[in-house]
């Protein structure tokens, strides 16, 4: 094939799968603010992705936190500044990891969650037959969802933070000696409000994505089996690298020169 | 006064890319009338009666309900349309996540708003009128047998008494006893309803027990259609083939040789 036009082809299929995916975006934002709204639908869906995902983030941002703080100690103190670990902890866990990992885990967890659901709903008709019943399938089955996801992981986010944080005040104060008032102190003494904030926006942008990436390819699936099993694994990948870019996008947006 | 007629598609198109599956379909189902397409498998009966429920749009033609041009329609539009109909998939479609009872009422907390308790009274009543026992409303689809998938199917499609009731495959994956209730099932429950019942099939003793006129659609066109009682003497070479299931004549399967 000539490889002119196997670029043509490929910039095309990028450039339609763009546009299908902002086409459905906006179609499911709109969803999200017009009635009629499904309230239970949309609490399970809280539970679904807020409650039941606490313990694995809870967990990934513990271990973050007091790896953190290990790392920190070996590298400062080759220079004898024990004493910026605690500001280090904090800055780095509320601005990026905690919403980085908080994000990752829940893309694993929920995007592939949502992709397979929808994708086995389409697959066996389940969709069409919503229709049939005077139901739109937007507004009961992605709304909710991207709801739920958007402002779930804001929540995520700030518990897991307050855990990262501990996480690295157990290991400095238990493993490397350090007197705990003096790391509490340390901790509130250099963090700002704009330092927990930004992380929070990042939360509610990567549950938007993650939400919106599983009900996309779950909602579009094809084929039987093999096809869910493709969309759930699209919803993931997707996801995580839009969460990775998209980091990298705030965090300019938000520090830049500062 | 000629009767306006209740489903009319006048040369209707429809292609996924290079694939032409509906080349020019026109057929018209009158007013409380039973009509069944017959049919191989991809000969485009699926997708016309996803098209006639605004699930699919269609390249060219028109398609009328009631006398009113329902082709491609929008929004709230498309909502209001899709309301008249109830339709029988052929996996059942059932939603798994919910009991017996949830998924007959669905439409009836939906539309017109009923409380739970009506509406599970209602979906008692309906079950009961495809000959199910109260007992089996709180149970969830994959604890029931397929026969009895079919048979809540049936009971959701008619709860809301609708207009018109789409039947896809009804008796497909069914021993031959529990396709004759489910036939007889149909028959009854279209007769009580007053509704205009368009099937689709492939199980001839179905087509000739569920309708009073049948068509058969090949290549994306009908190419007859008459009375159940004419068929046998059709003078169509197609149909003959079709209805005695002979692999030799006119249609050819695409096998490709070893």
């Amino acid at each position: 094939m000539n490889p002119l036009a196997l670029i043509g082809r490929t910039l095309l299929d990028f450039l339609s799968v763009v546009g299908r995916l902002s086409q459905f975006a906006i179609r499911s934002v709109r969803h999200c603010f017009l009635p009629p709204f499904y309230l239970r639908q949309t609490l399970k869906q809280f539970l679904d992705i807020g409650y039941y995902s606490l313990p694995v983030v809870g967990l990934t941002t513990l271990f973050t936190g007091m790896v953190l703080a290990l790392q920190s100690h070996t590298g400062f103190s080759r220079f004898d500044a024990e004493s910026a670990i605690p500001t280090v902890v904090v800055l780095s866990i509320t601005r990026e990891l905690g919403p980085v990992m908080a994000g990752l885990m829940v893309a694993g967890r929920i995007g592939a969650s949502i992709a397979a659901e929808l994708g086995t709903m389409r697959v066996t008709e389940q969709i069409d037959a919503l229709s049939t019943l005077s139901t739109n399938p937007y507004k009961y089955l992605i709304a909710p969802r991207l709801i739920a996801g958007t402002l779930m992981l804001p929540l995520l986010v700030l518990i897991g933070d307050i855990i990262g944080v501990f996480g690295g005040f157990v290991v400095s104060v238990y493993d490397l000696g350090f007197n705990a008032a003096n790391y509490i102190s340390q901790t509130w003494q250099y963090l700002e409000f704009r330092d927990v904030t930004s992380g929070l926006w990042k939360a509610a942008t990567f549950g938007f994505i993650i939400t919106l990436m599983g009900c996309y390819h779950g909602f579009n699936s094809k084929g039987g089996a093999q096809g869910v099993g493709k969309a759930t694994t699209n919803a993931v990948v997707s996801a995580s690298i839009l969460i990775l870019v998209v980091n990298y996008l705030l965090t300019g947006l938000f520090f830049a020169g500062k | 006064m000629t009767d306006i007629p209740k489903i009319e598609l006048s040369g209707v198109t429809k292609s996924f890319n290079k694939n032409h599956v509906l080349r020019g379909v026109d057929l018209s189902v009158g007013k409380g009338e039973s009509v069944v397409i017959i049919g191989g498998s991809g000969s485009g009966k699926s997708v016309m009666l996803k098209c006639i429920l605004g699930l699919m749009d269609i390249d060219k033609g028109t398609i009328k309900v009631d006398g009113q041009d329902v082709t491609n329609l929008r929004r709230s539009a498309l909502d209001a349309h899709q309301t008249k109909f109830g339709m029988l998939f052929q996996g059942s479609a059932l939603f798994d996540s919910l009991p017996v009872w949830r998924n007959v009422a669905f439409k009836l907390i939906q539309t017109p708003r009923l409380s739970r308790k009506e509406a599970k009274e209602r979906a008692i009543e309906t079950l009961a009128s495809v000959g199910l026992a109260p007992d089996i409303a709180n149970l969830y689809p994959a604890e029931l047998s397929g026969g009895m998938q079919k048979r809540v199917a049936l009971a959701r499609a008619i709860a809301s008494r609708p207009e018109i009731i789409f039947f896809d495959e009804p008796t497909t994956g069914l021993d031959p006893i529990m396709a004759d209730v489910i036939n007889e099932l149909i028959v009854k429950c279209v007769r009580e309803l007053g509704a205009t019942a368009l099937s689709i099939t492939h199980d001839m003793a179905s087509a000739r027990k569920i309708s009073d006129r049948i068509a058969m659609i090949y290549e994306g066109r009908i190419i007859w259609q008459g009375s159940k009682k004419d068929i046998d003497n059709s003078g169509n070479p197609y149909v003959d083939q079709f209805i005695h299931g002979r692999a030799e004549g006119p249609i050819k399967m695409q096998i490709r040789k070893l």
